[in-house]
């Protein structure tokens, strides 16, 4: 498969190959992220999750247009606030989700399953109401378009550079929420253990709609970050699901290293194949890869010392 | 009310649960619709198959499956091959350019019937593999998972994931598989054609003794140890464990049990809807077909063919009319069934309509006023 290329061209193929796998990479760290948070440390399965990143494609959109309309002098900074403003927005609908639904069933982790998948259903047809089933897409900043050429066979996209340097922006920041905050070690102290957490003084009922909030804030950052790269559907979320706990189950749940190190391994792995197979073909090889890999190795790759 | 008895097989509630909801289908359905209703409602039952057997792995054994699409497909696919092959004889596709293999073959530039086409020439081997392939696939899966204990939530992804990989699969590989159309087009079972509403009218009390077996298969093994043993398991699986049981293999044969159940369903599905496809295999039907079961009552087998028939109606009858409506209203019962009423239309009528009418029952010991369907 590979005597048709030179070297050079080879090389090439790689590196761009690489660098959409890269680009694919951090819209998955951006994806799981939220749901590493939700699934990991409170083991809520949320298959809404994709819905919530549609909804903050749609606040990104709405402020584009906004933004186009009555205040096109500062077009070009119009992103940073749709990406606050989509934050704020589904980390609301998330808390709220949390507050009607989630807390009642925390004791049955596959009926919430069931549960946030009617939601996802509610919202989907939401949008598809709101916003029509056609896809829309907002008109991205001059800055952001074109690309950085860097030899004569090798180009970056700038739309995706930035979607990198924003997953790595949200990576330090959960990290830092995660680890160095007041918020973060009561997270970490509910998940091993609850009674014993909230004995101490620690406001855990709050602290649960909180985390949820966040995870589903940093999904709708996801998605605003998505409409720079693409277009956006009602549909869209549920497309994104499996792949996006398959990505949190095969790091590890509960490990935000084993998330981002699973993220980057399957999308190299998968954007590599595609350029040598078909596009089904080597998702189904990455898939089934890691499917294989957690039949054998349940735990994923960054095991937690669990105890029941 | 079904734990009570010991010995007997079926007790007198049961025999008549069973019995109305046999005079239901095969004497109410088919003589109050027409061949095409019916025809749909033979659909619906054959969703009921699934139901059935995620009673048993889900509302008994504890296993979410949400891959069960994944055995109703590819028992359906493996019937659908078995027609298409029958359909592509080299008369009927003499203007191909390959005369004698499947229309959707010579599209895609296919010259000659892949192996594994092959066995499904064989009607014997058709059926045997209808049952073989989804229950030595359930088995490869639960084998690997539930030897290394891991299940719940994790199962449910996984399967999950599987039922999303075949999907992208068949229609990836749409040389071999059809591709997102399925395979069309099928026409005659062993020269009987399957097209006209004689055999339309057949094949859904077929269907509907079919789905008799498994009911009572289901129900044969529930009351059995295994399936006190099942619910043992569901509730305090290291107990089971220390007290000396497999736990693995007996979660193992149910999940491979309701694969079977899964498969028979889709065959009849191939047979009375006339086509197989994707749409039926990957994450939606699958957990769709959750839904059905959870709005019958996860624990009751008679239960999860009303909530089928019922959720699958309303489809039909939503959809149709009120296209926007239909998936608020199905979202909103996936949260009704898991919030309020987690025990389905079998635990309304086991907590609200059962009290009433044995109350009826112990004042005026005469009266026949038998319930009408213990659905509503």
């Amino acid at each position: 498969m590979f005597a048709d290329y030179s070297m050079g061209e080879l090389t090439a193929i790689f590196a761009m190959q690489g660098f959409a796998g890269l680009i694919l990479f951090s819209v998955f760290v951006l994806m799981a992220l939220g749901l590493a948070i939700i699934f990991g440390q409170m083991g809520v399965i949320n298959m809404a999750h994709g819905e919530f990143m549609i909804l903050g494609a749609y606040v990104t959109y709405l402020v584009s247009n906004l933004f186009a309309t009555y205040i096109p002098f500062a077009f070009s900074i119009y992103f940073f606030v749709a990406m606050a403003l989509a934050f704020v927005v589904t980390g609301a609908l998330g808390m709220f989700v949390e507050w009607a639904m989630i807390r009642h069933l925390y004791k049955r982790p596959l009926d919430t399953l069931l549960a946030t998948w009617g939601l996802s259903l509610i919202l989907q047809q939401i949008y598809r109401s709101v916003f029509g089933a056609r896809e829309v897409g907002v008109s991205i900043p001059d800055w952001m378009m074109g690309s950085l050429p860097l030899t004569d066979l090798i180009e970056v996209p700038i739309n995706g550079m930035f979607v990198m340097v924003l997953a790595v922006g949200i990576s330090i920041a959960i990290y830092v929420l995660m680890f160095r905050s007041t918020w973060g070690k009561q997270v970490r102290a509910i998940n091993q253990n609850r009674i014993m957490a909230g004995a101490v003084g620690i406001n855990t009922e709050w602290t649960d709609r909180l985390t949820f909030g966040i995870g589903c804030g940093v999904a709708g950052v996801a998605g605003s970050a998505f409409t720079m790269i693409g277009s956006t559907g009602p549909t869209a979320g549920q497309l994104y699901i499996v792949d996006t706990f398959l990505v949190v189950v095969f790091g590890g749940a509960g490990s935000l290293l084993g998330t981002i190190a699973s993220a980057f391994s399957i999308s190299q792995a998968q954007s590599i194949l595609e350029f040598f197979l078909s596009g089904s073909m080597a998702k189904v090889l990455t898939l089934l890869t890691v499917v294989g890999i957690l039949m054998l190795r349940p735990q994923g790759l960054f095991a937690l010392k669990l105890r029941k | 009310m079904l734990s009570n008895s010991k010995t007997a097989f079926i007790t007198p509630k049961e025999a008549i649960a069973f019995a109305i909801l046999a005079a239901l289908i095969f004497v109410v359905l088919p003589m109050a619709l027409d061949t095409f209703r019916l025809n749909l409602f033979g659909k619906y039952l054959t969703y009921a198959f699934v139901a059935v057997g995620l009673v048993l792995c889900w509302g008994a054994g504890g296993i979410l499956s949400l891959g069960q699409g994944v055995f109703f497909g590819l028992g359906g696919y493996c019937m659908a091959m078995f027609l298409k092959l029958e359909a592509s004889t080299p008369e009927n596709t003499a203007i191909q350019s390959t005369p004698g293999i499947p229309d959707f073959m010579d599209w895609n530039q296919i010259t000659a019937l892949p192996w594994w086409w092959e066995p499904f020439h064989s009607f014997g081997l058709t059926l045997i593999a209808i049952i073989a392939v989804p229950v030595v696939f359930a088995f490869i899966i639960a084998f690997a998972m539930f030897r290394r204990r891991v299940g719940g939530v994790y199962f449910a992804i996984i399967t999950q994931a599987i039922a999303a990989i075949l999907t992208i699969l068949i229609i990836g590989q749409q040389g071999f598989t059809g591709g997102v159309n399925g395979i069309t087009d099928l026409r005659t079972l062993n020269g009987w054609d399957i097209r006209t509403d004689e055999a339309k009218n057949i094949l859904y009390f077929v269907n509907g003794i079919l789905l008799f077996a498994c009911l009572f298969a289901a129900h044969y093994v529930r009351k059995s140890k295994l399936g006190r043993l099942l619910i043992a398991m569901r509730d305090q699986e290291d107990r089971v464990r220390f007290s000396g049981y497999d736990v693995a293999s007996f979660k193992i044969f149910v999940f491979c049990l309701g694969a079977a159940f899964a498969a028979i369903g889709g065959a009849m599905f191939t047979l009375q809807v006339g086509f197989m496809s994707p749409t039926l295999v990957g994450i939606v039907p699958s957990i769709e077909m959750v839904i059905f079961c959870a709005v019958g009552g996860r624990l009751s087998i008679i239960g999860a063919v009303y909530g089928t028939l019922l959720v699958n109606f309303a489809k039909t009858t939503f959809s149709e009319s009120f296209p926007e409506v239909w998936l608020l209203g199905l979202g909103a019962l996936f949260i009704a069934v898991v919030m309020a009423f987690p025990r389905g239309l079998a635990g309304i009528w086991a907590d609200w309509i059962a009290p009433r009418i044995d109350g009826l029952f112990s004042r005026q010991s005469s009266s026949s006023a038998a319930p009408k369907t213990p659905a509503e």
